[in-house]
């Protein structure tokens, strides 16, 4: 097991490489350069020029690259053109932000869709079975923005019960210590700040959490589904156990493996494509982060942007494998 | 059998939770009654002054009065050092936490006294003396004096200074295109500056600059702490320190910058509020939806679409500010066909600027005829517009040899602007106009760095675009834009006249300004006249706030003090 981790680590270097060098190349075929957009369409010839000169952009493309790896390498993961802060120090907010919304859209897609599709495959072609179903496919196929904006609209503007937009109530902002607001408001001992927080969670969660519960629920019936139809099932029933425990304790650890995929898979995606749902909700994550860079051709950002997301990723899959193993002894590496 | 009665709570529960939700109403919110005093009157600045004087100016039990503040924006501040930033997000923020030696009037350019509470101007206009108001402190403690305005002065025009940064990526692009460049150009006008005493401080120029004291109040030059600077280096843009009436407290990227109130602002009673919070609200419309459910109190950019239902609903403001830009469609002076004046004449006629005024702004915009908008000093009244005509245009291609049609690109901009909220549908209303007088235009698009890029460099032939003022002095677009010095810079028609030139080179020089805006009018005939670019609408930007945010005033140049700013309960 550990030198199965260990392998799967050191492996990681030959896609992470290859990562930057996708990315450069990628970012440096972007048309227009980070001086003329910063600068806007009032800048002077001069002024450009300057700006340019001074980000180090009149370089090579190869010294660039030679440069952002030695870097690398060295643990610096550069410093932005546009805010000149480092993006070692500046991406943590942003992971953390990211980070705390991708747990609770997870908890929801999963807790919602594992025993949506449960039930489902209990009570197969029962109403709810169809219910449910049409719910998943709907989920799957509604747009987020929308989602979200109608989220916003019902239950910040009509009804007032949730926040619209942030991570924390404006007026009364609080000193982040871990960047992850809940637990900074239990740090803190302030339990009512930890309502707040939670508030904003809802809604942001539940519209980024929506297309994976979708996928989860159906994943989750039909694998549900074929595991009821096996022999040990038909065993364990014929035992006597009743339905509940049949369906929990027994068929369900089979039944999670391909489910478990799909969740790991989805968590990746969040983690790194939730940039419909942070700007709608003004939430401060990653995808808003390598979004905003792009549009200021912030180079450095966009890298070790991409680059972070990619290895969120990869270690995300790689704990996906090690989880199989927890739940499926027969599963050798 | 249980389980089918649990579904069918859940059931149950749900459906009246969807009703509940159904029939709460709109204005369920108790406080959106309580502001009924403002009305919807645009510009209601200098209302429940009266109120706020009163005030108490106690020391700390008065906090629990000011209340807090949430500004919300489209997108994040660069930079919290204004010298190095042209970004407008950047000084919206740095306008509240520094001040420079002069300041605008609160709804124009018009200059008034900032830290410098009076100032001379020598005949020869080469001498700026200023004279800078005493006992101020900067937020860091330490004194505001002559000597820190000539450390900022120097940081920004000698690349080698101490705290220029240079090193660390710090570019000070404003400064180089409102003095014309550094120290040791050429064009470079403030030749020394001499420190008299502690509040007393001589601008020597090189040349006369007739906006120079335009140039003072921006908010660009605004003045740090040296403390600050020699104690922050190069962090000094995420850790502003100065004189204005808010300190900075702290800074979450793309989420939200904290400001709290000065106790020692040099401005007994102000400011009004304790706190101002500006956030990061990038949709439109969540941005709206925030505004209404009262989680903040002003936001920036609202669509012009949305200005009707705003301007009926109780519990919200609508503001617009003054007009300070143009949106155009431009003409490559020097490439044929559009080197002959016919040709660029006649498409000024075809093009309908009162229909892409209508269509587009709904309404918060006027029909431009000069390059300048109209509040400006040396604005031409008399210039003669170029009313839509087809038939004069159609006349002026057969006097320029095309009664059988020409074809054309016309490049269109990507991005919205203020000046063009959609540079597409623009585009399509000119190609149509275009069409009925026997033009065929094609669109170019291009991405935004590549198509500012382009346009520079003359590969255009027509193309639209925009000016926003920034100084609110004349030169600044008029020179910047048909300066025949310009040319392949912010110059992008190509325009080479020498008497315009001869004109904008003398009102730069002049220091009376009655004389420059002599100068400025006959250029904005000759202007017209030669028709470079269709000029097309001046835009009024809209805004909304709650009604409880009262004695705001939205300035053109999008960055306001909100020193005077109050919340009403």
């Amino acid at each position: 097991m550990f030198s199965y981790v260990m392998r799967r680590l050191v492996m990681l270097i030959p896609v992470l490489v290859g990562m930057t060098l996708i990315t450069f190349s990628i970012v440096h075929l972007i048309p227009g350069n980070p001086a003329q957009v910063m600068l806007g369409e009032t800048a002077t010839a001069e002024a450009i020029a300057d700006l340019e000169e001074s980000m180090g952009l009149n370089e090579p493309y190869l010294v660039q690259y030679g440069l952002y790896i030695s870097d690398l390498l060295q643990g610096d993961l550069g410093t932005s053109l546009r805010s000149k802060a480092e993006i070692s120090q500046e991406i943590w907010p942003y992971i953390a932000a990211t980070f705390e919304l991708t747990v609770f859209a997870m908890l929801f897609a999963i807790f919602i869709g594992v025993n949506a599709g449960i039930i489902s495959a209990w009570k197969q072609n029962s109403w709810f079975d169809f219910l449910a179903m049409l719910f998943a496919l709907v989920g799957v196929s509604m747009p987020v923005f929308w989602l979200a904006l109608m989220e916003q609209w019902v239950f910040a503007q009509e009804l007032g019960w949730l926040p619209a937009y942030g991570r924390e109530n404006s007026r009364d902002p609080m000193a982040p210590i871990t960047h992850f607001y809940v637990l900074d408001s239990l740090i803190h001992l302030d339990f009512a700040r930890t309502w707040v927080t939670l508030k904003h969670l809802i809604l942001p969660s539940i519209a980024l959490g929506t297309i994976p519960m979708a996928i989860i629920a159906r994943m989750t019936r039909s694998s549900m589904l074929e595991v009821m139809k096996s022999d040990y099932v038909r065993t364990v029933r014929a035992k006597g156990s009743g339905t509940f425990l049949v369906i929990y304790k027994h068929a369900l650890k089979n039944a999670m493996i391909p489910v478990l995929t799909v969740i790991g898979l989805q968590t990746g995606v969040l983690l790194g494509g939730a940039i419909l749902t942070e700007t709608i909700f003004s939430w401060p994550g990653l995808g808003r982060y390598v979004y905003e860079a792009i549009n200021y051709r912030d180079y450095p950002v966009i890298q070790s942007g991409i680059l972070v997301i990619a290895f969120i990723f990869v270690i995300i899959n790689l704990v996906v494998d090690v989880l199989y193993k927890l739940i499926d002894p027969r599963i050798k590496y | 059998m249980k389980w089918k009665v649990s579904i069918f709570m859940a059931f149950m529960l749900s459906i009246v939770l969807v009703l509940a939700a159904c029939s709460g109403d709109g204005s369920a919110d108790p406080e959106a009654t309580e502001g009924d005093d403002g009305g919807t009157e645009e510009n209601a600045g200098e209302e429940g002054e009266a109120e706020s004087e009163g005030s108490s100016e106690g020391e700390g039990e008065a906090a629990e009065e000011g209340g807090v503040l949430v500004f919300a924006r489209g997108g994040d501040s660069e930079s919290l050092d204004p010298g190095s930033t042209t970004d407008g997000e950047s000084s919206r923020v740095t306008r509240q936490i520094l001040e420079s030696l002069l300041d605008f009037e609160k709804d124009s350019f018009e200059i008034r006294p900032g830290l410098a509470h009076d100032w001379e101007v020598s005949d020869d206009g080469l001498s700026y003396t200023f004279y800078l108001e005493e006992g101020v402190t900067f937020h860091d403690g330490t004194p505001f004096n002559a000597e820190a305005v000539k450390t900022n002065f120097e940081r920004w025009s000698d690349p080698e200074h101490e705290y220029a940064f240079t090193d660390d990526g710090y570019v000070y692009a404003m400064y180089g295109t409102m003095f014309g460049g550094y120290k040791g150009d050429e064009g470079h006008v403030i030749e020394s500056i001499n420190v008299v005493n502690d509040h007393e401080i001589e601008f020597v120029l090189s040349q006369p600059l007739g906006f120079f004291l335009q140039n003072m109040a921006m908010s660009y030059f605004a003045i740090t702490s040296p403390a600050a600077l020699e104690e922050h280096g190069a962090a000094i843009n995420e850790n502003p320190v100065g004189t204005g009436p808010f300190k900075f407290v702290s800074w979450t990227k793309d989420d939200s910058i904290v400001l709290e109130k000065f106790e020692d602002y040099r401005v007994d009673g102000l400011p009004k509020l304790d706190e101002v919070v500006f956030e990061v609200i990038p949709d439109n419309a969540a941005r709206l939806i925030a505004l209404r459910s009262g989680d903040i109190d002003i936001m920036d950019g609202l669509n012009p679409d949305d200005a009707a239902v705003v301007e009926q609903e109780e519990g919200l403001k609508l503001y617009t500010r003054a007009e300070n830009n143009f949106g155009y469609v431009g003409f490559h002076t020097q490439k044929p066909p559009l080197d002959q004046v016919e040709v660029r004449q006649a498409i000024n006629y075809a093009i309908d600027k009162q229909a892409i005024a209508d269509a587009l702004y709904a309404g918060y915009a006027t029909v431009a005829k000069n390059p300048l908008p109209p509040s400006y000093m040396g604005y031409n009244e008399d210039t003669e517009a170029y009313e839509y005509n087809p038939e004069r245009a159609q006349e002026l291609l057969a006097e320029a040899g095309y009664e059988d049609g020409l074809e054309i690109d016309l490049w269109t901009m990507p991005v919205a602007r203020p000046y063009m909220p959609d540079p597409e549908t623009v585009a399509q209303i000119v190609k149509n106009n275009l069409a009925d007088v026997g033009i065929t235009a094609t669109i170019v698009r291009h991405e935004w760095a590549p198509y500012l890029e382009k346009t520079m460099q003359g590969e255009h032939e027509m193309f639209i675009l925009g000016w926003s003022g920034t100084n609110g002095d004349p030169d600044y677009f008029l020179s910047s834009l048909l300066h025949g010095s310009n040319v392949g810079s912010s110059n992008r028609t190509f325009y080479e006249n020498e008497e315009v030139d001869e004109l904008l080179d003398q009102a730069k020089r002049a220091v009376d300004q009655e004389e420059r805006a002599e100068l400025y009018k006959e250029a904005q005939a000759l202007i017209s006249e030669d028709s470079p670019m269709a000029t097309l609408v001046h835009s009024r930007p809209v805004l909304a706030t709650s009604s409880d945010v009262l004695n705001y005033v939205p300035h053109p140049s999008t960055s306001e003090s909100l020193a005077e700013v109050e919340l009403a309960n």
